[in-house]
């Protein structure tokens, strides 16, 4: 056996116009290079442009002193904050109704969804009409709708309802006692952190039991009990150091609790049944895309209802409904910002509302604003592309 | 591949000009709304004897005779107007993005406003301050018994700070209800999610009137800031910027010297030196504006002074009542003082 020469085989090598993989990376390197100066260009021809006409640009505003007040705020504010804290009031109001929100429409959709498919009919048709008609209104109308319809008509502070003189509800919102926090308290979120360490020990066990001896405990009921038990009887033991701080009338407002603002209210509520209707439809879809053949092949392995619907159909189920509740999640948290048109305090009424036009600097707060969207939407993305890897199929 | 790039240089070349266009084009406001032959206008969305719309849709005000004046001056026609109602949050970025010439729009003249928005204030058409609004009902007599109230203000006001500033000297807490407008500001103010609402005290009286039952809410005596309200232009234009200044000195001379669109074709031939120069008669002070000598006579002839401007939209011919008080000339003890044309 010779070793054949090498020499016939090297053809000379084409010019690098001729190579198709070398032509194209040249032109997308062109192509590249053509947009970074475009986008440069936008950037000096505008910072010249502002220049020129004597407009302040720059992040030097945010520690200027802001000089006006926020309503509702989760965090330290007063007239004295500078610009840069009514980003961050504005920031965490944007998130707390974003946040509950989204728990709200999940747990809402997934039982109007779940409803939806019950067999009583009634239930079925309630489920339909709910979702006929809160996925067809549009969004900015139903806020209206909570807000002027609803919260408006209110009685005025003077005659409030109440409930049982602790909880009441008047046109300036809805206010809850508050509870504080006697010495001793310490120990009842340490008996909550000891029981859940105990149900998730229980859980392994429980499991590793099955898989040797084929008997199991009802590991959920167990463990609930353990969770909701173990604090009480630690709160009952020593002997409830919690007071109540009850709102009370004193000259134009309620006093003391929680103030819960009506625009906070019409806004969540809004959102929560207008997100909750498309995740309902959304989670009805994923059930049926699970062929009845999963169901029957269940049953005959005599696996109960309960069973079936969490280990068989639900699993399959979430990686159908996943991908698109990712979405209504990053709908509901920009939706948000429609809290301007009813003036509650969120991101865009704040900071790129009051901050924008008292600072005069549009370019700058829009920018940060947009960044917060971006920041947001890809991150929850990330966390639901995550979530979504693991109940994924594995396919061996 | 050469072809491909030309296109691409010709398209980032002229997205380029496009871009230094606009900036070049601004500095000649006046060549600009020649063309385009109307003056646009920023006013507000609807203040009643500021700017509202009357019930044939006309705008009426007197942040809209500023603008007539302006268009009286450059076209000699009142009329040559665009509108662009805003609101406050709008209305600084529409002025600096061309889309309108000038804005009239109730704006208080501050430190920032007029040095840091490339803004020039060209002169004060009303002083106003602050004030608060009640219901009667509450039986306040005064702003400081205000502590823990809920106050309706509108979004990106001085109102918003002036409130704040004054609660804190006063060592007051309340919560502020920020709406966008004003008109969801009084929507609150009546439904009670608000004791007081809180702006201007013209604009509070003519708020006042848009109530359900006017006689129902007071305006307590305290005034808390000043707030000197007046038209603003573009930095960097200074023929645009002299037009809209002595479009509004041209209505204070004219009251000043007893001209009035009455008299004013009979005060053509006045022997008054002061009167000849401001009605084009005697030289031409208008030729160093870009316009032409008889601008003041058009503005006195199809707008008024801006005393028959005062009493027609606020003061006691209109249903707001406003007192001239310091909006009075400096010869009735007011504090209106407009340069002599000369």
């Amino acid at each position: 056996m010779s070793v054949p020469s090498k020499a016939p085989l090297r053809r000379p090598k084409p010019p690098f116009w001729r190579d198709p993989a070398k032509r194209a990376l040249t032109f997308q390197i062109l192509l590249m290079i053509g947009v970074a100066i475009f986008l440069l260009g936008i950037v000096n021809n505008t910072q010249d442009n502002l220049a020129a006409r004597g407009i302040t640009t720059g992040f030097g505003f945010l520690t200027n002193t802001a000089g006006f007040g926020i309503v509702q705020s989760l965090i330290d504010y007063s007239s004295e904050s500078s610009y840069g804290r009514t980003f961050l009031v504005g920031l965490l109001n944007t998130l707390i109704v974003s946040a509950l929100g989204v728990l709200a429409a999940t747990i809402i959709g997934f039982v109007v969804g779940i409803a939806r498919l019950s067999p009583n009919w009634l239930i079925a048709r309630l489920a339909t009409c709910y979702i006929e008609i809160f996925r067809n209104i549009p969004l900015l109308l139903q806020i209206f709708f909570w807000y002027f319809a609803v919260l408006r008509t209110m009685p005025s502070a003077r005659e409030s309802m109440s409930l049982g003189e602790v909880i009441f509800l008047n046109v300036r919102g809805l206010y809850l006692p508050e509870p504080q926090f006697l010495s001793g308290f310490g120990l009842i979120p340490a008996a909550f952190v000891i029981a859940v360490v105990a149900s998730i020990a229980f859980a392994l066990w429980n499991k590793r039991r099955q898989e040797a001896t084929g008997k199991r405990l009802p590991a959920g009921w167990i463990s609930l009990a353990l969770i909701l038990g173990l604090p009480l009887l630690v709160l009952l033991v020593t002997g409830v150091p919690v007071t109540w701080d009850v709102p009370a009338l004193s000259g134009f407002n309620f006093r003391g609790g929680i103030t819960v603002i009506p625009e906070f209210l019409a806004l969540w509520l809004a959102l929560s049944i207008y997100t909750a209707s498309f995740i309902a439809e959304i989670v009805r879809s994923g059930i049926q895309a699970i062929s009845h053949g999963q169901t029957e092949a269940a049953q005959a392995l005599s696996l109960p209802q309960g069973l079936i619907l969490r280990l068989v159909i639900v699993p399959q189920a979430m990686r159908v409904i996943i991908p698109p509740l990712t979405s209504q999640y990053l709908n509901l948290i920009k939706n948000s910002s429609l809290a301007t048109a009813i003036g509650y305090p969120d991101l865009v009424s704040v900071f790129a509302g009051t901050t924008l036009n008292q600072t005069g600097q549009a370019i700058e707060v829009i920018a940060m604003t947009m960044a917060v969207y971006l920041t947001i939407s890809l991150l929850v993305s990330t966390f639901m592309n995550w979530f979504n890897a693991r109940v994924a199929l594995v396919e061996r | 591949m050469s072809h491909k790039n030309n296109k691409f240089a010709l398209l980032t070349a002229a997205t380029g000009l496009a871009l230094a266009t606009t900036a070049a084009a601004q500095a000649a406001t006046l060549e600009d709304t020649r063309a385009q032959g109307v003056v646009q206008c920023g006013v507000s969305d609807g203040l009643p004897g500021f700017s509202s719309p009357n019930d044939q849709g006309e705008w009426q005000g007197i942040d809209v005779d500023v603008c007539r004046a302006v268009a009286a001056a450059v076209f000699g026609d009142s009329e040559a107007v665009r509108y662009v109602p805003l609101n406050a949050v709008e209305r600084f970025t529409a002025l600096q993005s061309g889309e309108v010439d000038v804005l009239s729009r109730n704006t208080t003249w501050t430190t920032t406003r007029d040095t840091t928005l490339g803004l020039n204030f060209t002169g004060v058409t009303f002083y106003d301050g602050i004030g608060f609004l009640v219901n009667k009902d509450l039986g306040l007599s005064s702003a400081k018994e205000l502590d823990g109230a809920a106050i309706c203000v509108q979004a990106g006001t001085t109102t918003e700070l002036n409130v704040a500033d004054y609660f804190r000297a006063n060592g007051m807490q309340f919560d502020p209800i920020v709406f966008d407008t004003s008109e969801q500001t009084v929507g609150g103010f009546q439904a009670g999610r608000c004791d007081v609402l809180t702006s201007d005290t013209s604009q509070l009286a003519a708020l006042r009137i848009q109530l359900e039952n006017p006689d129902s809410a007071v305006v307590l005596p305290e005034v808390i800031s000043k707030e000197p309200l007046g038209p603003v232009v573009r930095q960097g234009d200074d023929q645009w910027f002299n037009i809209v200044k002595w479009s509004l000195f041209a209505m204070l001379n004219a009251e000043e010297m007893g001209i009035s669109s009455d008299n004013v074709d009979d005060m053509l031939s006045s022997d008054n030196p002061d009167i000849a120069r401001l009605l084009g008669q005697d030289g031409n002070y208008g030729e160093a504006m870009g316009l032409e000598a008889d601008w003041a006579y058009n503005i006195i002839s199809q707008v008024g002074n801006y005393g028959q401007v005062f009493d027609r939209n606020v003061g006691m011919d209109s249903p707001l009542q406003i007192e001239r008080g310091i909006n009075e000339l400096w010869t009735n003890g007011g504090i209106h003082y407009a340069p002599p044309v000369r």
